[in-house]
This record gives structure tokens, sequence and C-alpha cells, in this order.
């Protein structure tokens, strides 16, 4: 069951280098910021990440990337990431650009117990290139894999101390679907409560996806 | 013509392609402005990949609220009956066909339909959820400037830059015109006052079939 941490900090250290991490947010938005930050000051090394962006460079993601952490990052837009493209034009980084809805079926069926999935998006495309293509009728699809993390960190709103979840409005985005596709959740919130306090029929991610639960020391709430 | 006005009087066509009752995405660019100028008095759900159904105009400065985004980032708000999704749930609506509309931008549209809007050629940097809009929404409308700052064609026989999608577009619309994507390539449905056919077809690399029904567009 889940272990609660008194820091974001404690909760991410035994993070070994090397690791894939799956980190929830949408741009700025629903970043488990404080688990980043931890990750950056730790230090970690030869990262794979998979989340949509890279952050901004003074904000979430950026902050690994500058530092040199990150071997490997796998989303879908990092147009916003001046460090990024730095990175990827010097071959410091390796980038791979996935279709949004692609990248998130494929978090999903890792999540669910399925070994792969066969998706319209993309045919025709460069992101369709050396992949298994089959007609379903008139639709031609692309056969996906799914995505797994080692590690995913998430943020949420509220967290009851079984790690049940709820989100706050667009923050919640890969934020849910990440935490079912790691091997080790961390699951950063804005509040602890109660077991019992957070009604069963607004829950979002039931305690089961989630083994480590943290309050974040601190929330910046900035809009990119 | 000035640029902001030709943008302005895209999105007032286009948003005649919204009807009540839809549940319609948007672009970044001239599809953003189509809100403002609907018709009152309409129930159109707007939805942002990001996770939103039922998206706002912006907030009153100082309102905004960083845990309320859309998928250009953009502080917003939400709408009575506003729902919001988690990414999966967002992407299951996108590809599975339950949005009645798409407005998008474009770099170039083909003649068959063939969309390229996510880069220009060169280091690519961001998808986002362009591809899986044009894989799974059953009409695809595209709103540009007809040509590029310096005069060629968008819409062409082929797409040069990386696609975004194939066969997927019904419907451009710029400040010349309004053309229809068929079967037999591209049908000229209306156009700008004081443009003529020739310079609407100048302006255009794909060959015109013109509309015997041809009108002015509004």
């Amino acid at each position: 069951m889940i272990e609660i941490f008194a820091t974001a900090e404690e909760a991410i250290a035994d993070v070994p280098d090397g690791s894939t991490i799956m980190c929830g947010g949408f741009g700025l938005c629903g970043v488990p910021e404080n688990l980043v930050r931890a990750l950056g000051a730790k230090g970690t090394r030869n990262l794979t990440v998979i989340s949509n962006n890279a952050g901004v460079d003074t904000f979430g993601l950026g902050g690994l990337l500058a530092n040199g952490q990150v071997k490997k990052i796998l989303g879908s837009y990092f147009r916003s990431s001046e460090i990024c493209a730095r990175l990827q034009a010097s071959g410091a980084l390796e980038v791979e650009l996935l279709p949004q809805g692609t990248m998130v079926e494929r978090i999903r069926a890792a999540g669910a117990g399925v070994f792969g999935v066969y998706l319209p998006t993309g045919v025709g495309t460069c992101v369709a290139e050396g992949k298994e293509v089959r007609l379903f009728g008139a639709t031609e699809c692309v056969l996906e894999y799914p995505l797994a993390a080692d590690y995913a960190f998430i943020r949420a709103y509220q967290g009851d101390r079984l790690g049940n979840l709820v989100y706050r409005k667009t923050a919640r985005n890969f934020n849910p679907v990440m935490a079912k596709a790691a091997r080790i959740t961390i699951a950063e919130v804005e509040e602890i409560v109660e077991v019992g306090e957070l009604d069963p029929e607004v829950i979002v991610t039931p305690g089961i996806f989630v083994k480590r639960l943290v309050k974040g020391a601190r929330y910046e709430r900035r809009i990119e | 013509m000035s640029g902001e006005s030709s943008k302005t009087r895209i999105a007032r066509r286009a948003a005649r392609e919204v009807r009540d009752g839809y549940y319609v995405n948007l672009g970044i660019g001239i599809p953003t402005m189509i809100p403002a100028v609907l018709p009152e008095g309409m129930t159109v759900l707007f939805h942002s990949e990001n996770g939103i159904l039922g998206m706002g105009p912006p907030p009153s400065p100082g309102e905004e609220d960083a845990d309320l985004v859309d998928a250009g980032k953009r502080a917003i708000t939400a709408v009575p009956g506003a729902s919001y999704l988690c990414s999966d749930d967002s992407f299951a609506l996108v590809r599975g066909g339950h949005l009645d509309l798409a407005i998008l931008g474009a770099f170039q549209v083909s003649e068959r339909g063939d969309l390229a809007n996510w880069s220009l050629p060169g280091r690519l940097t961001g998808i986002g959820g362009a591809m899986d809009l044009v894989a799974g929404t059953r009409r695809i409308v595209v709103t540009m400037e007809h040509t590029t700052r310096d005069g060629q064609p968008k819409i062409l026989r082929e797409c040069t830059y990386p696609l975004t999608g194939r066969r997927v577009v019904n419907l451009i619309i710029t400040e010349l015109a309004t053309i229809e994507i068929t079967e037999r390539g591209l049908l000229l449905k209306e156009i700008a006052p004081g443009v003529s056919v020739d310079e609407v077809q100048r302006a255009t690399e794909a060959p015109l079939t013109v509309d015997r029904w041809l009108t002015l567009m509004e």
C-alpha cells in the first residue's frame, strides 16, 4: 500500500540514474513541480523522461534539461523549450515526438494491460514510418506499443492517506493516466486529507495506483 | 486590406460552419477568434485537448487561474455545463469521432485535402494534438491566409512540409475564397467581394473548378 513522505526529496530519494520517469502536466499546468525540483537537486542522471512538454527554461523539466540530467525525452510538443532545442541540435539530447493522443493511448495501454493498439493517427506521416499499418474496413491504422515507466511523478489537488486523488480543473490532464503506467507512482498533492473525506463518487485516481504520497511544499502557479 | 481585418473576415466566415448543438475544437491562430463572432443564442461547446469540454472566453485581468488553461496554454474560463477530462478521455473523444467539427490553421493544404500544419521542414519540435484531430474528427475546416507573406501559394498540388494527415481537409476558408475539397479536386464555392476568379487561381497552385453556384463571401 501507500507510503506517505514528509518531503519531495525523501519521496524521490531512491530514484537511480538511468530511470525512465513519466511526468504529468500540460505546459506548466498540473506539473509535479516539487518532485521535479527535488530530482534536479538530487542530480540523478541519464534519465529518460516521458512528458507532453519540456517545461520552460526556468521552470519544470527545463531545470533537469539544463543540468544535463536527461538523455532522452518523449512527448508531443517541445516548442516552448529553448534548452530542449539547443540540446537536441548539439546531440546531447535524444528527442522523440509523438502525437499527443497516441502518446496518451500508449500510456493508457501500459497501465491497463493492453499490449498493442492500432490507431488511425499519423498514417501517411513521418510518425508512422517503419511501423506496421493495417487496414480496418476503410481506415488504415498504425500499430503502437505500450509506453511504461519506472516512476511516474504526478500532481493532484487533494489526496487522502490511502492515496485516493482528486484533481483541479485542467491540471488533471496526463496525471491520472500516468499514475497507472509506472512501477512506482509518486503523487504530490496540494493537500493531504483524512480517509473518508473524499467522496468516492468523485475520486479520479483510486489509491491502488499510487505508491507514494507527499504534500508539495511550494507551488508557483505560473501561467506559461 | 490590412492583415487584421482579413483574419477577422476569415473568422466570421468560419463561424458560419458552426451549428447550434455542435462540439467543436479550435486550433491556434485565426480559429481562436471564432467564439467571439458566433451569433448569440447558439449552444456550442468548445473542446480544448488538454482536457476541457466547455471552454469559455479568457478571464478578466487578475482572474486568471493557473489550473485552468487551454491547449495553447492561455488562461481561460469554463462555461456552465463544462467538464474536465483526463488526457486519455480527451483524445478518446477526438479519435473516437465524437467532435462535430475542428477548425484549424495550416501552412499548406493539397488539392486532395492533405494537411501540413505542425512543422516547417527541418527541426521538428511539436505535433501536439493536430494529427489526432484530423484522424478522428468528421469535418475539418482550415482557416488561413491564402498565400505566404511573400505571396507564395499555400494551396498546392502536393504539400512540401511535413504532413499532419492525408485526405483530411473538407473546406478551406481564406480572405480570398471558400474552397471545398472534393473527390475531383478543389471546388471554388465563394469568392471575396472585389476579387476575380483569375486572381484566386493565380494565388492557388492547384487547379480550381468554379462551382456553378459560385457566390460572394459574406
